[in-house]
């Protein structure tokens, strides 16, 4: 069923002051739209539950990539598309493109935005395994001022996050130093383009010898919400991946990945398969070390 | 509600009072009765609705009204020029790239849209560039075709 579009409000404040001002004044009230790719969607069969929304999608200040020495700050409003056709992200952070490029087609990377893949707050977002991955920050601003945190501690919970109604995310920054990992980035869906994902990992990690030296884990739909896999990262801090080793580092990895691994059943996949074939990503990139 | 929305349509100025959050499609088609733009699915999906907003390609089902204010915007009916088929019209028509026709204008604009980026492309930048566009029709090889075709008479 259709909604009547005669009853949703939607307004474009002219800066990103004027936005946070109005957040600020009724608190709850408005829900912020950039590209629409989820909140149209939900428009267009009738289950657009927010009936007063402003737009963010044309604020510059949300939409810049600034490449500095240590980090790469990426605003919230910056779509799929800007990402795939940044330079310095093509080489530094090879994962986030690979991850834009997956998601959806060529017309909604030119509209979906990095900042509503993360505050949209799906279990299966594209791009949150690689952010994790790589260890980002984000930082929310409001009218009151801004505060910066890991990007694994923002979501809490299936849909739930850190931001508070007043505030809207401002950007993400990526550290930019992983000349010497070893990168892999996986998504299993239904087919090869334009799914959903029902499960997928991203992985980077520094070898010394045969040694692992660091490992990062970043998981879409291996739990309720995007996560960083702690517990099987810490099973893995200096275990050995070469010759006879690598069989036990694969059943380590095994046991604590299956500890944390806490999927949710749902129309794409359920618990039990998203569980086994992400223990089987974590084994690929292992044995590809 | 409604709003004022001005923007610039296959090269001429139109001004339309609509609700703010009125899909693009659905302005495009009730209010400027260009129908050329088709509604496939409604969730971004199918590509039926694609246009050039700002020279970008869209799916016009998911825009807001309000967002297109101020934009030129490239509808189907804008891209053949004083009653003759653009070259990409002409190759589908030649090579039976569109049968029922429903996905023909999003193929058509997505066809655009990639040959402006690749003039040239290979068979995988083409399956990328028309990946948002489903055909229940032709089974895409005679769309490939159609698209390679139309970029050998553009860019010999």
């Amino acid at each position: 069923m259709r909604s009547d579009v005669s009853l949703y409000d939607l307004s474009a404040p002219p800066s990103l002051d004027a936005a946070l001002a109005i957040l600020a004044k009724e608190p709850g009230k408005y829900t912020p739209i950039a590209g629409g790719t989820e909140l149209m969607v939900a428009l267009g069969v009738g289950r657009l539950a927010q009936h007063s929304l402003i737009s963010i999608q044309h604020l510059r200040e949300l939409r810049f990539i600034r490449v500095e020495d240590e980090a790469i700050h990426i605003g919230a409003g910056t779509t799929f598309t800007d990402i795939r056709r940044s330079q310095a992200i093509a080489v530094d952070l090879p994962l986030l493109v690979q991850s834009a490029s997956w998601t959806g087609s060529v017309a909604n990377q030119n509209r979906g935005t990095l900042g509503g893949n993360i505050c949209n707050a799906s279990p299966a977002a594209d791009t949150p395994p690689a952010l994790l991955a790589y260890g980002a920050t984000v930082t929310l601003i409001s009218a009151n001022g801004t505060r910066t945190m890991p990007y694994s501690d923002f979501h809490l919970g299936y849909k739930k996050t850190v931001l508070r109604p007043d505030e809207l995310l401002h950007s993400i920054s990526v550290p930019r130093d992983f000349a010497d990992y070893r990168q892999y980035i996986r998504k299993v869906g239904t087919r090869n383009a334009q799914s959903i994902s029902k499960i997928a990992l991203a992985a980077i990690a520094r070898l010394e010898g045969g040694t692992i030296a660091d490992i990062r884990l970043g998981a879409a739909s291996l739990t309720d919400r995007p996560v960083r896999c702690s517990a099987t990262e810490a099973a893995l801090q200096g275990q050995r991946v070469d010759g006879v080793n690598l069989e036990a580092t694969i059943r380590a990895a095994r046991a604590a990945l299956a500890t944390e691994a806490k999927p949710i059943d749902d129309i794409r996949s359920t618990a039990k398969y998203r569980a086994a074939v992400a223990a089987n990503l974590l084994e690929e990139f292992l044995r590809s070390l | 509600m409604s709003t004022p929305i001005q923007f610039t349509v296959n090269g001429s100025r139109q001004s339309v009072d609509v609700p703010p959050m009125k899909r693009l499609l659905d302005v495009l088609r009730e209010d400027l009765h260009l129908t050329g733009t088709k509604e496939g699915c409604g969730e971004g999906e199918c590509g039926a609705c694609a246009v050039l907003l700002n020279g970008e390609l869209v799916n016009s089902c998911l825009v807001p009204a309000l967002q297109a204010n101020g934009s030129r915007l490239c509808t189907i009916e804008g891209v053949s020029a004083e009653g003759r088929l653009h070259p990409i019209q002409q190759c589908f028509l030649e090579r039976g790239g569109a049968q029922c026709g429903i996905c023909t204008p999003g193929m058509i604009l997505a066809t655009h849209y990639l040959l402006d980026k690749y003039p040239n492309p290979t068979l995988e930048q083409i399956q990328e560039g028309l990946a948002g566009n489903l055909c229940r029709c032709t089974g895409y090889m005679r769309i490939f075709e159609s698209v390679q075709q139309a970029a050998n008479t553009i860019s010999p």
